[in-house]
């Protein structure tokens, strides 16, 4: 046994670094893939470079039944036998890994790069002149029937960049591969290296449409470290606006759906009524997507009582006005119809590639951070988890509505009964050679930050899992058996963030 | 049927007044910073000052400037002053023409001066956009998106966003420009027809924004591509980009918010 899970890990609470075991690599493949196979999954998995010359291997797990995480690790050098054989979880991580620290894990069905960039957590750092930001392998189906469509990184819409090259058979795709990486920017060596106000800035960055998302699990993360604890009122303030994102997400969501299947009426009134949220947040932040608001120690924003009635005036006309646009839309047997098998997910595929938030919930897997691994206001107050089981582009249409729903109640009731006192304290200096894991629910799921501090008490890694990470991969899977014109309206029902993949 | 006609009443029209009608920002909204040098303490060194970016530079003469450019329009940047001298205004008019005036020494800004008239006759009532995000975080094309939805309505002007370069008469960058697709931004620019138009939307795209400094990206737009609009923010709102396109295409005079 490694103890992988008795070290008292949690959500948001630090532990030494010194107490995660190193196991031999055997030994560390089999506590993951046991772990994997028994309740537990990969909530994260990465490389720490250590002197001399060789790397650790950490893995971060999650038992969603019991709320807790498990770490283990290993030290590995330049190549070492990959979990992927045994546990196909660690896939995509074990792909990250190669990228990141430039170790081989030998036997890995696919080493294509994953944002195509050279090692940036490597032992030795090679020059970047050298890289060939070009090689990416694409597998091709042979036969004189199948023809090939490319398509990006520029596409039609306003949309982030990513290539996508399909194999079909007439209009049927056969099979599709994502090449992503055109967003890459550096994200987490800029965590590591920047002071903490630019680097919340930077938090705040790593996808534009979750703001509040990404900077609260990065201040809870450095909270954690510094043994902060925030106000009960900051952590209402967090996790109202947290909704406020969900809400003003989902909606759009919403109404980027009834557009690509030329569903005009909702796609206005929807599109509108994110604006409001949007509008709302800009209130309270002074910014459309909540920049500004969430800072190591709580928030820069109270909300008086003036404002408290001035919220809740606005977001029960929005509830009111929702309803109607969502069951004329919903209702409309055709629209139904459309969304119907389009995309479908199966519930065992995406346990094996570990999916998460609402593309996880359609398909009948209830993880939800909020719920499994409560933290904040979340541990006082529940939102109900919303699941549906089909898992096709309708079951993910209908978890949003559901979600939409059930946070604009939540929030209308929080805003309404705001704990007093104050909404940030000081947070300090960093405790040394630590290490916390700080999961947060998203709009589009799990987002987890995991940060390791140095002997001086300064971050040494910050990893960053957005839930697109997880999701992507489960987008291609999806896609066979469709047509290549419905790939746009499977997307838009997945509405992965390339920002936050590509980092 | 009936069911949709009681929705599409109940939800009535919401197009924003703009540009008729005032501006309605919120309390807290941060529009155009300000800078009052007369509050500058002897020993202040600038540039310290607005720590978490770039937003105090130093001018030539050893004086502080204020780079509208590279604000992010974090509530930091005014609070790292301890002596009140920057503050952010309600003002969204932030839209430049040229980099060097975004540097100003309080914070004024020149209003975007038209095209000549050969290009206002081209575009000025049908302009059409291609979007390229190159290293952005989704916020500033979440922006140009929503230009298109019922409140900006960019449309009722004649400017939308189009599918292919081929059809575009303008190329619009956000982000600050990603190793990784910098090959394309450069295939994309050389897909559309001369005369075309370059418009760099958000801190990134003028500066690298929050990623300025880092390996993988090229700090924003680079310099070979003629820019014929800056447009600042984190991101920008909707109204300061559509101000900014507005004045290129002179449909906006000096001191009116309506079109001339």
């Amino acid at each position: 046994m490694s103890g992988f899970d008795s070290l008292g890990l949690r959500n948001r609470r630090a532990i030494p670094l010194g107490s995660i075991v190193h196991e031999p690599i055997d030994a560390f493949r089999r506590t993951v893939g046991d772990a994997v196979r028994n309740e537990w999954r990969l909530a994260a998995f990465f490389g720490l470079p250590e002197a001399p010359g060789s790397t650790r291997l950490l893995a971060i797990l999650a038992d969603d039944q019991r709320g807790e995480l498990g770490a283990t690790s290993t030290l590995v050098g330049d190549r070492y036998p990959a979990l992927t054989p045994d546990c196909t979880e660690a896939a995509y991580f074990e792909r990250e890994v190669a990228e990141q620290c430039g170790v081989t894990p030998e036997g890995h069905p696919n080493l294509n790069p994953v944002r195509r960039h050279p090692p940036d957590h490597a032992v030795a750092v090679p020059s970047a002149d050298t890289f060939d930001r070009e090689r990416y392998l694409f597998s091709q189906i042979e036969s004189m029937d199948i023809h090939e469509v490319a398509v990006g990184p520029v596409h039609a819409g306003i949309i982030e960049p990513g290539h996508f090259r399909f194999q079909a058979h007439g209009e049927e795709v056969l099979d599709l591969q994502i090449m992503l990486g055109y967003q890459h920017r550096g994200v987490e060596r800029l965590l590591e290296s920047l002071d903490r106000d630019r680097a919340v800035l930077v938090a705040e960055s790593i996808a534009g449409d979750t703001v509040i998302g990404h900077a609260g699990a990065y201040c809870s993360a450095i909270e954690a470290l510094a043994r902060v604890r925030k106000t009960p009122r900051a952590q209402a303030i967090r996790g109202i606006t947290l909704e406020l994102e969900r809400l003003a997400n989902h909606i759009g969501d919403l109404g980027a759906i009834a557009g690509d299947i030329a569903y005009q009426p909702a796609a206005a009134y929807f599109g509108r009524m994110r604006g409001e949220c949007l509008n709302i947040l800009m209130i309270l932040s002074g910014n459309r997507y909540g920049r500004g608001l969430i800072r190591p120690g709580g928030t820069l924003f109270d909300v008086p009582p003036a404002m408290v009635t001035d919220l809740r005036d606005r977001l029960q006309r929005l509830r009111s006005e929702l309803a109607p646009v969502a069951n004329l839309m919903l209702g409309h047997a055709s629209v139904q119809a459309r969304l119907e098998g389009v995309g479908k997910l199966p519930r065992e595929t995406g346990l094996e590639l570990g999916v998460v938030g609402p593309v996880a919930r359609a398909c009948d897997i209830p993880r939800d951070v909020r719920h499994d691994h409560p933290y904040g206001l979340f541990r006082f107050a529940h939102v109900p988890v919303a699941t549906a089981w089909a898992g096709d582009a309708l079951a993910r249409t209908l978890v949003r509505w559901l979600e939409v729903q059930r946070s604009l109640d939540f929030v209308i009731e929080q805003v309404t009964s705001l704990p007093k006192g104050p909404i940030r304290v000081e947070c300090g200096a960093l405790r040394p050679n630590e290490l916390v894991v700080a999961m947060s629910e998203g709009w589009r799921g799990e987002i987890v930050h995991v940060a390791i501090t140095d002997a001086a008490g300064l971050v040494r890694r910050h990893k960053v899992v957005d839930p697109s990470f997880h999701n992507w991969p489960a987008l291609a899977v999806s896609m066979p058996g469709n047509q290549i014109s419905d790939f746009p309206l499977c997307n838009k029902s997945f509405n992965l963030s390339y920002a936050g993949h590509d980092l | 049927m009936l069911r949709f006609l009681r929705t599409r009443l109940q939800q009535g029209t919401r197009t924003s007044p703009f540009p008729g009608g005032e501006a309605d920002f919120p309390e807290r909204f941060r529009g155009r910073p300000t800078f009052d040098p007369s509050r500058c303490a002897e020993d202040c060194a600038p540039g310290r000052a607005a720590r978490p970016s770039d937003l105090v530079t130093t001018g030539d003469d050893g004086r502080p400037r204020l780079d509208i450019g590279a604000c992010l329009f974090a509530p930091e940047e005014a609070a790292a002053c301890p002596h009140q001298s920057i503050r952010f205004t309600a003002d969204h008019r932030l839209a430049s023409r040229a980099r060097e005036e975004l540097v100003t020494p309080d914070g004024e800004l020149k209003l975007v001066e038209a095209l000549d008239l050969k290009m206002r006759r081209l575009f000025g009532r049908s302009l059409r956009l291609r979007s390229v995000a190159t290293g952005s975080c989704n916020g500033c094309e979440s922006e140009l998106v929503a230009l298109g939805n019922v409140v900006f309505d960019m449309a009722r002007f004649g400017i939308q966003f189009v599918a292919s370069p081929r059809h575009a008469d303008g190329l619009v960058i956000t982000g600050a420009v990603s190793r990784n697709m910098t090959a394309a931004l450069y295939r994309t620019y050389e897909a559309i027809p001369e005369p075309r138009l370059v418009i760099a939307v958000g801190a990134c795209a003028i500066n690298g924004g929050p990623f300025r400094g880092s390996p993988e990206v090229t700090n924003g737009t680079p310099s070979d591509l003629a820019v014929d609009l800056w447009v600042p923010g984190c991101p920008p709102h909707p109204l300061t980009v559509l101000d900014g396109l507005l004045r290129l295409l002179g449909r906006l005079s000096d001191k009116d918010r309506r079109p001339s």
